[in-house]
């Protein structure tokens, strides 16, 4: 065996050192420099996330590199959505460093980290998988984990049943997932992307669409997309905030990109006649049910869960577009969106280890005890509506405009339809801004300062919401990168 | 005598509906840890099939069976660990249990 194909896997060997150090730090340091261990994450994940950007700016155009005999395959596109997962998972572990330094964490705080870095191991898998086993164990990797995360709280009673539901329904939908797969490989023989993509060219059976249904609904599970989200208000409730954080950007993210990467490399033969209609479905259903709910909602995090909900039903539109571009807009899309919505959970989080408030009603006044607290909510808030000078309305232009450049009459009804569904957002989004910034109440949260690494995270959400609107290169250089055709994501070279 | 795929086939299925039944019918969490179990075995069978009978040639299947067998005890152990948790707050492991959440 030649053992220099570890190298193209320099990602994935990155991440596993830092969980490496962290785990020795979290065993072997004497208890009293255990405070420190956040930080010390914090800084080894920035130093890894720098490489990593260098790397992947040094590689240029070269082509794409495969490993194991097509198993693993890495190229600058797959490096730039790693990095991209990378910046997200900093600013989540900044913003929780208060939270792991606290009572509550003492006994728990290495595992938190660890078990973080192991699912962010699994998401890099999911990512560069081009056989279904290795996707497989990524995927598993990336949710058992975070299932363990999510019961971190072990005292809170939320914090258990929230784990319940989502190991339940995670096993379920990973078994049905399976089951899909299973007919896929009955179906072709191969369990590599490559192989299922050209015996796909020519095979149409009515079991072969049972089985994609299977194969989308078990990744659509981990995406919360609409008739499969029902474990997401409670989890998203129930977690610990800064696991809620990750749930909701990271895992998403990775889980967005992981559905690209099967639907086009796998069954990328079958778009127009199969999963096209599928997925203009699911879209429609995600963004509506997903906006209608989050209007009934008074718990900020269940709020969040709902919004977060509809935001994946918009990333699905970079997928249903099928061309470089929506790949471009999707990367984009979920860049700024980490920003956003870190944003506002970094808001949530501040006032939560503060007062241990949640509720939407506690936010009534906000702005005169909390002025800078409630401006940055105010600013996560219109992006994730798509307010124009703001990140979020370009990433929303970007990616509808891809989706019309798909062409067919479909698209258009269903960009409308999404049209719509923005400007219900706006009303459920401006309800938060509403109760921050003219209700009153008698009980309003007194004025505390948040915590360092709270206001550091808080200052890169906001720089990033602000900046990456303006700074236009951050997009044509996406698009660049994906339009080399070598890289291409939808064509099997 | 050959017995055909299909006679391996049709029980996994089953198999299958039966866990899904399972899961969405029993209260108790064990239980429905069992169903999932139930779904995730009638998957194996099918690699296996389909392995044994179409593609003989090679064994992919077969050690994506091995893969997900030791990938479904791993679920079951962290599922078992969430449910005593859960055992030690509410004296139970009735799944109507778990309601403080919802809509």
């Amino acid at each position: 065996m030649d053992y220099s194909q570890f190298l193209a896997m320099k990602q994935e060997i990155g991440v596993l050192a830092v969980f490496l150090l962290v785990f020795l730090y979290d065993t072997f340091m004497p208890a009293r420099s255990q405070k420190a261990l956040p930080a010390f994450t914090v800084i080894l994940t920035a130093v890894f996330t720098a490489v990593g950007f260098f790397c992947c700016c040094g590689l240029g155009t070269e082509s794409s590199v495969v490993a194991f005999s097509g198993m693993y395959e890495t190229s600058p596109v797959i490096a730039a959505i790693k990095n991209i997962l990378n910046i997200g998972v900093i600013i989540v572990l900044i913003q929780s460093v208060k939270w792991a330094n606290g009572e509550e964490m003492h006994m728990r705080r290495g595992e938190f980290y660890e078990l973080l870095l192991v699912t962010l191991f699994g998401m890099y898998m999911m990512i560069s998988a081009r056989h279904f086993l290795l996707f497989l164990i990524g995927l598993e990797s990336a949710s058992l984990p975070l299932a363990a995360m999510v019961a971190l709280d072990k005292n809170r009673y939320e914090s258990r049943e929230a784990a319940a539901k989502y190991i339940l329904t995670a096993v379920f939908s990973s078994a049905v997932f399976m089951l899909g797969l299973s007919y896929v490989y009955g179906l072709t023989g191969s369990l590599y992307f490559e192989h299922i993509y050209f015996a796909l060219t020519t095979q149409r059976s009515l079991l072969l669409i049972v089985a994609i249904a299977f194969v989308m609904s078990g990744i659509g599970f981990k995406l919360s997309l609409v008739p499969f989200h029902l474990w997401t208000a409670d989890v998203y409730q129930g977690a610990p905030t800064s696991v809620t954080s990750y749930l909701s950007v990271i895992s998403k993210g990775a889980a967005a990109f992981a559905f690209m990467v099967i639907f086009a490399q796998v069954f990328g033969a079958l778009y127009s006649d199969v999963w096209e209609w599928m997925l203009y479905a699911l879209i429609i259903l995600t963004i509506t049910i997903g906006n209608l709910f989050a209007i009934r909602q008074r718990n900020m995090k269940r709020f969040l869960a709902f919004s977060s909900i509809s935001q994946a039903g918009y990333i699905m539109l970079g997928i249903i577009a099928y061309n470089t571009m929506g790949v471009a807009a999707m990367m984009y899309y979920i860049l700024v969106y980490i920003f956003s919505n870190l944003a506002a959970f970094g808001v949530i989080g501040a006032i939560e280890n503060a007062t241990g408030r949640v509720s939407m009603d506690d936010y009534n006044g906000l702005y005169k005890t909390n002025p800078r607290l409630a401006f940055c909510m105010m600013l996560a808030m219109f992006s994730l509506a798509g307010i124009p000078p703001f990140a979020g309305f370009f990433s929303k232009f970007f990616i509808f405009t891809s989706a019309i450049n798909q062409g067919s009459v479909a698209i258009y009804v269903l960009v409308l339809i999404a049209l719509i569904n923005t400007i219900i957002s706006l009303y459920y989004y401006l309800l938060v801004v509403k109760a921050m910034f003219i209700s009153e109440d008698e009980c309003v949260i007194a004025n505390f300062r948040s915590s360092c690494g709270e206001r550091l995270g808080l200052w890169i959400c906001i720089a990033g919401v602000l900046l990456l609107g303006i700074v236009s290169c951050v997009y044509s250089g996406l698009l660049d990168m994906t339009s080399v055709s070598s890289l291409n994501m939808y064509f099997i070279k | 005598m050959e017995i055909s795929a299909i006679y391996y086939l049709v029980p996994a299925l089953i198999m299958f509906c039966c866990g899904v039944y399972g899961f969405i019918t029993r209260k108790n969490m064990i239980a429905m840890l069992i169903s999932l179990e139930l779904m995730l075995n009638a998957v194996d069978m099918n690699f296996v099939i389909f392995n044994r009978y179409l593609y003989p040639d090679a064994m992919e299947g077969m050690f994506f069976t091995l893969f997900a067998i030791a990938i479904a005890a791993a679920e079951t152990a962290l599922a078992i660990a969430i449910i005593i948790n859960i055992f030690r707050a509410a004296k139970n492991i009735d799944v109507r249990s778990l309601n403080e959440m919802k809509f």
